[in-house]
């Protein structure tokens, strides 16, 4: 399976958040302000990478030991100690950058949609390239997901019109199904 | 036997390697924590009100530990004592920190201001200034529904008659309550002035006659009355100078409508603070 098909079909098609439900809370909880939504998606972009590098090579050794169905344990505990370490180091050398995306790093330590893409990784067949990119995909298909929201979020903090029984949190579950629906329409592209 | 032990071991092996490299980690990528921001920190209030120009106490304190150049009298919350204490872990001069209040600029009670309705609607200030510019004659005053009074975190400000009215002894001068008048009714002045303008009307005088008995018409009797030239008189609304006032309250004095009040003298009971602090 080429690059280009996989990317696709995971940004527009199977997008983890609008399309499998992956990933939830922080596309509700963070997309209220479109530099925070930025943020917080890039950073998933980051950990997603991160976490496929690193536990792909782990689901070797499980499947060598013919333990396989430890997966779900293993990577868990490998994300959260990867998330750790990638925050203490980013503390050290690139401040900057820990300053932007460091509030965020610890909300993704239990994020299910990482977790999925790792699983997903290996329930695929992918090879270790393909693998990446995927998770890379996913990355971005969450990005894009939170940008598009926090617009659309914005645009519904300022209407004033809004019934009284659908403001706060049902307009924002009403708003994101549509936008689910929206990306239904990618539907049997890939 | 060996179907538990393998992954019992397997996941205790990885859980021990994991806790090796972060332990190893956490002291390689140790960053020292700078003990200044630290104490500074503590000495602030915690109130995180903004009033400093910073995103809160912890934003201040960094900011301050980083260029001490800044000031360390920017706390109105804190005061004086605040500035004192944050200098002395600077080791810096404090320079002065003028206490600030907030000062309602109108004084159009129930008795004063004309209304042009009976408001039965939404009781707040925002939601009465949306129809047809509130429910006074007067379209600069303040609203009295209380807007600033739920907003403030001391329990400074508080509707009395129809109008706000800060208590000057509890106001931090914060400027949150200021944030929150529609009308911007509400401004932040050094608590040495004692003599204000009551009134925020910039309507010619015989308008402002008309709907407020309290209003300041522009006749320019204060600014003649003043010999600090303090007083200018700009779009039919007389201005005091805090820097040029002496609180001398001349102006008070001979203000016909009695739009300026002068908070020393506790004459009038239009300044029920003043009394209310004495009390």
């Amino acid at each position: 399976m080429g690059f280009g098909t996989i990317l696709l079909g995971i940004i527009l098609v199977n997008n983890y958040v609008l399309a499998q439900f992956l990933g939830i809370c922080p596309f509700l909880g963070v997309s209220k302000k479109l530099d925070s939504a930025a943020g917080m998606g890039v950073a998933v972009i980051f950990v997603m990478v991160l976490a496929t590098a690193a536990t792909y090579p782990i689901m070797q050794i499980l499947d060598a030991f013919g333990i396989g169905y430890l997966q779900t344990i293993a990577f868990i505990l490998i994300i959260a100690a990867l998330v750790q370490f990638v925050e203490m180091a980013l503390k050290k050398f690139i401040p900057a950058l820990h300053k932007s995306l460091g509030v965020y790093l610890p909300l993704i330590t239990t994020n299910c949609a990482v977790l999925g893409v790792c699983i997903s990784n290996i329930d695929e067949g992918y090879t270790y390239i393909q693998a990446l990119v995927n998770s890379a995909g996913a990355g971005i298909g969450f990005l894009l997901a939170m940008v598009i929201f926090s617009g659309m979020r914005g645009k519904l903090e300022a209407n004033t019109s809004i019934p009284k029984c659908f403001q706060g949190v049902p307009i924002v579950l009403v708003t994101a199904a549509f936008l689910s629906l929206s990306f239904m329409g990618f539907g049997g592209l890939v | 036997m060996q179907a538990i032990l393998t992954p019992v071991l397997l996941i205790v092996a990885i859980g021990f390697v994991l806790a090796v490299i972060l332990t190893i980690a956490s002291k390689i990528f140790y960053v020292p924590v700078d003990e200044t921001v630290a104490n500074l920190r503590a000495e602030l209030p915690g109130a995180n009100c903004g009033a400093c120009g910073f995103a809160g106490c912890d934003d201040y304190a960094s900011a301050l530990a980083a260029d001490p150049s800044i000031g360390a009298s920017k706390c109105p919350v804190g005061g004086a004592d605040c500035a004192a204490k944050l200098a002395e872990i600077l080791g810096v001069d404090a320079g002065s920190a003028d206490p600030q209040v907030a000062v309602v600029m109108c004084n159009g009670n129930k008795d004063a201001a004309k209304t042009i309705m009976e408001y039965q609607g939404l009781s707040t200030c925002k939601a009465a200034k949306q129809l047809f510019g509130g429910l006074n004659a007067c379209a600069h005053g303040c609203l009295g529904l209380g807007d600033c009074q739920a907003a403030c975190p001391y329990g400074a400000i508080m509707v009395c008659n129809g109008v706000a009215v800060v208590d000057r002894e509890t106001c931090v001068g914060c400027g949150i309550c200021a944030k929150q008048c529609p009308n911007s009714v509400i401004r932040i002045a050094p608590a040495k002035n004692k003599v204000v303008v009551q009134c925020n009307s910039k309507d010619s005088g015989a308008k402002t006659r008309k709907a407020c008995s309290n209003g300041c018409i522009g006749c320019k009797k204060c600014e003649k009355a003043c010999k600090f030239e303090a007083i200018k008189v700009e779009d039919n609304h007389a201005m005091i100078d805090p820097e040029k006032c002496k609180n001398c309250g001349l102006c008070a004095k001979e203000c016909p409508t009695g739009a300026i009040i002068n908070m020393r003298a506790k004459r009038k009971p239009a300044a029920p603070a003043a009394q209310a602090a004495e009390a």
